[in-house]
This record gives structure tokens, C-alpha cells and sequence, in this order.
């Protein structure tokens, strides 16, 4: 049994805040659940299916359900993997309407950690003292970006890879972005720009960095049957994986991601191979994220990530692998720092045709979405969905 | 380094007592899965490898090398985070300390030490040899 094909995304939307002061997380979900509605043409009385995250205040689905007034849900999922969590829940939808379980799903992300005044990256967060982890982990002060930072050590320490081969992942981001009304970073970089940016955790420059963004998105999937009813270009959910990774009893190797394991799964089920793909929307919490999951997903061989990115090779219209033409999680937002919504979101717009034109890749058949989720230099989950046009 | 960061204690944890008793007295302990005679990481009462409670500890010569580290530049002061593998096969997180953030290499040699928590538990930390 498959979900090829048998569900596909009918409306997407961004929120297009990026800071969100005077709105709530609830809110925000909501405004990004009418957007995705409104652009497949349906109603919150349509939804029979709902999904969320961690970043869903209170009981996640109970609350925001009632909070919304969905009245018809009959599946319901909170898969909790941090910022991959809305790729696994594109699959998860896709299985329950393969499965006859729903019609309707209804995927939402928001929150607004700008408003908040987090420090997302930089500051030791411990986030739940009972986690068995914790005692041996938090006291030594890692967060986000010292985590991540480890990994591209160890990436560089093995395979030779150069700070400046990162720096062509932002550049290649930025390239896009200047499209993009909504980005919070417009300006094109250099790999000198980047290179030369204030060091934040060797050897990690602050524009490796994602931005911390609010805001929010959802996704609509439904049925073939909805879809053909819709008045709007669906997109074919082809294939999906999901592989979480760990520190491996001791034996934890930072050179790669679970993308190893879910990207294969992913293609297989879709029926194609890396090489097929027109488009890729790749998570990019930071750059070396990008670099290992275009290894792991098999666009290259493992430890040439470097020289594949370098020399505009992502940058769209002129590199082999386009990749997050919005700019990404590097240039354009992240909302609740999890980025693997909008990577969804992006990917629908290419094979709709609805990129900004400067970025739109050429009769875009099949693109990928790809989602990362916790951290790289610990505990993860990556999540991979194929995507086609209907007439792919 | 000048100053150093103040380690925040490791939270109580009835499963790892015996643990942080050890390291108050200098001893740092890795656990072993007796059914598979394999070493593991982090500590628990339970084999990650068969869910048996079958676990013997094995005290850590204490010799290691850095597996891979960064400097974290935002913080003040600034420490230094890594991952070191033990001489005994299994890699732990940890801090690299006294020593001179900027000339710490890959594969370097470190030793272990116990430095105090904020609140007096002792933590296993290194130090460059």
C-alpha cells in the first residue's frame, strides 16, 4: 500500500507577518488556516482532519480545534519533531485520506518568538528537566547554533569542506530573496559578506544563520476526489519518508542527517530518483544543514556537498539544483524557528508556476520539500515528500 | 581562559543518582549493557540495546580526544562545547577547559576533570593535555 498519488495539497498559505506584536499564536494559526482554505476554495466546515505541532498553544489539536470551530474533525495528529514535524504531517494526512480516514486535512504552524524576544540561537535552553538527556547535556550550554556549528566542524574536519562553500548556500538564498516583498533579508551577499559576518559559534558566521522570524503557515490536502471539484491547480503528494536520528548510544557521527533514510524512502514511493527533480526546497536552519541534506538526499556523493553548492549551483536559473526560491529560512522568515512548513509552501508554488518570476524554474515537473527537525548535533527527525504536477 | 562560565547543575534525576555521586568523588562512570558487553552513552538503567536493566558500570580512564567542538562567540564568557571520544569507544558532550579556545584542534588529546556546578554537584568537563 501506497500514498502515491492518492492525496494532494488543494490550498496553501504564508502569514506575511514577520513580526507579530499585536497578534496572538492562536490568532496567527487561524489567519494562516483561512488563507490555505480560502485559496483552495473551502470552508472551515470542510475540514475533517486537523494537524499541528509543538508550536500549537495548549493541548495542540483540542485547543486550536475548538479555538478555530472545526466541527468536523475525525483524525487528528500532533507529531511532535520540531521543524520537520509539518513534512511528516503532509505524509501522515496523506496516509489517514489514502486510508479513507479523511477528505480535508488541514496542517497549521505559528508563533512569534521576534515579538517574544527569544533568543533562539544563542541562549542554553533547557527544555524540560525530566527529558533523560538533559542532565547530561544541558549543563555543558549548548544551543541551537553551537550544536549545528559542531556538525559543520566535523563535516569540514572530514571531508575538507570551507567556510566559504557554505557562504555560496546563503549567497544562492539571498539571490532569491531580493525577490521576495515578504523577506526580512533582501540585500544580495558575497561569499565574502559572509565569510567576513561576526563570528557566532566557530565556524559558524551569524549569516550561516537562519533569521528568527514570526509568522505562520498552513496546507490543505485532500482527497483526488476534492481536488478535481477545486477551482485551483493541485499538486500530487508522490512519495513521503520520515527517519528520526539519535546520538547512537554513544557512537553519534555528525556528518550526516536522517535525510539519509527518509530521502530514499521518499523517492522510492514516488518512483523517481534525485536526479529527476526540477526543484528542491531544503531546510535551512543554518547552511550546513543545507550542505548535509543535499549529501543524505543523494545529490551528490557524501562529503561533496562543498563543491556542489559552490558557484551559484542552487541559485535558480543558473545552477544545477535550485533550491527555497522564497530565500528560505536564511533570508525570508522561520516562523516559530521551524522551517519546514514554508518549504512545503514554496515547492507548491513552483509547481503551480506561482514563484516570483525571477526564481520560477522552467516547466517545474517534480520537486522535493525536505524537513529538519530538532537538532543536528544531537536528537533529529528529517522528513522528505516528492511533489508533482498533476499532469507530471 | 579568565573567567569562566557557571555550570548550571544537572537536574535531579532519581535514575542517575549513583551517577553524580560518582563524579562528586572523581569518578566518572559509563554504563555497560551486560547482555551485549557494550558501552553506552548517556547513562540510564535501561540497555539501549536490549531494554534490560542489565547494566554494570565501568569507570572511564578518563583519556580522550576531541571529536569536534566550537567556541560559542555569543556568550560571555565565551566557553567552549564539544564532543570528546573516550580511549573506551563511546563519545560524550562535554566543555573543553583551561586552554586556549583558539588553538584547539580536531583529534586533539584531553583528560578529563571534575569542575562544580552552581550548586556544588561536580561535572565532568576536559582539558587539553
Amino acid at each position: 500500500m501506497s500514498i502515491k498519488n492518492k492525496a494532494l495539497i488543494g490550498g496553501i498559505y504564508e502569514h506575511p507577518t514577520r513580526k507579530a506584536i499585536d497578534k496572538s499564536v492562536a490568532q496567527l494559526h487561524a489567519e494562516s488556516a483561512a488563507g490555505a482554505l480560502a485559496d483552495a476554495g473551502l470552508g472551515p466546515d470542510d475540514v475533517d482532519a486537523y494537524y499541528c505541532a509543538g508550536d500549537a498553544p495548549g493541548l495542540g489539536p483540542l485547543s486550536m480545534i475548538d479555538y478555530m470551530g472545526l466541527k468536523n474533525v475525525r483524525h487528528m495528529d500532533a507529531t511532535e519533531t520540531g521543524g520537520s514535524s509539518y513534512v511528516v504531517h503532509v505524509g501522515h494526512a496523506a496516509q489517514a485520506i489514502a486510508m479513507g480516514k479523511a477528505n480535508i486535512a488541514l496542517i497549521t504552524l505559528a508563533g512569534r518568538p521576534r515579538a517574544d524576544g527569544m533568543a533562539t540561537g544563542t541562549a542554553p535552553r533547557n527544555y524540560d528537566s525530566a527529558a533523560p538527556d538533559v542532565p547530561f547535556e544541558f549543563i555543558y550550554g549548548p544551543t541551537v547554533v553551537n550544536m549545528y556549528a559542531m556538525a559543520a566542524r566535523r563535516h569540514m574536519y572530514e571531508f575538507g569542506t570551507t567556510s566559504e562553500q557554505l557562504a555560496w548556500i546563503k549567497v544562492a538564498a539571498s539571490h532569491h530573496a531580493q525577490h521576495n516583498e515578504h523577506a526580512m533579508l533582501r540585500n544580495v551577499v558575497t561569499v565574502e559578506d559572509v565569510v567576513t559576518s561576526p563570528m557566532i559559534s566557530d565556524p559558524l558566521h551569524r549569516l550561516d544563520c537562519c533569521v528568527i522570524s514570526d509568522g505562520g503557515g498552513a496546507i490543505v490536502v485532500t482527497s483526488p476526489e476534492v481536488a478535481k471539484s477545486l477551482q485551483r491547480d493541485c499538486v500530487k503528494i508522490m512519495g513521503h519518508g520520515e527517519a528520526p536520528k539519535s546520538i547512537d548510544n554513544g557512537q553519534i557521527d555528525l556528518t550526516y542527517t536522517g535525510a539519509r533514510w527518509s530521502g530514499p524512502i521518499a523517492f522510492e514511493e514516488a518512483g523517481v530518483t534525485p536526479s529527476d527533480i526540477d526543484y528542491v526546497s531544503i531546510y535551512d536552519s543554518f547552511t550546513i544543514t543545507v550542505l548535509e541534506t543535499i549529501e543524505d538526499l543523494g545529490f551528490c556523493e557524501k562529503g561533496k556537498g562543498g563543491s556542489f553548492v559552490s558557484d551559484g549551483n542552487l541559485i535558480s536559473g543558473q545552477g544545477r539544483l535550485p533550491f527555497n526560491t522564497d530565500g528560505g529560512g536564511l533570508c525570508n522568515n522561520h516562523p516559530m524557528n521551524r522551517g519546514g512548513l514554508t518549504k512545503v509552501l514554496e515547492a507548491v508554488r513552483q509547481l503551480r508556476g506561482e514563484a516570483h518570476p525571477a526564481v520560477q524554474v522552467k516547466n517545474c515537473q517534480l520537486a522535493l520539500a525536505h524537513g529538519t527537525g530538532g537538532s543536528i548535533g544531537t536528537r533529529m527527525a528529517s522528513s522528505t515528500v516528492v511533489l508533482g504536477r498533476v499532469d507530471s | 581562559m579568565s573567567t569562566q562560565r557557571v555550570f548550571p547543575a544537572p537536574p535531579e534525576n532519581v535514575e542517575y543518582e549513583e551517577f553524580w555521586t560518582n563524579v562528586n568523588e572523581g569518578k566518572l562512570l559509563l554504563p555497560r549493557c551486560k547482555d551485549t558487553d557494550q558501552l553506552f552513552w548517556y547513562p540510564r538503567k535501561i540497555s539501549p540495546f536490549t531494554l534490560s536493566g542489565n547494566i554494570e558500570w565501568v569507570q572511564a580512564s578518563g583519556k580522550g580526544v576531541i571529536y569536534t567542538f566550537s567556541v560559542m562567540r555569543r556568550a560571555e564568557p565565551e566557553y567552549v562545547i564539544a564532543y570528546v571520544r573516550l580511549d573506551e569507544g563511546i563519545t560524550m558532550m562535554t566543555n573543553i577547559v583551561e586552554c586556549d579556545p583558539d588553538s584547539l584542534e580536531v583529534g586533539q588529546p584531553v583528560e578529563l576533570l571534575m569542575q562544580e556546578s552552581e550548586n556544588g554537584q561536580k561535572i565532568p568537563v576536559f582539558k587539553p593535555v
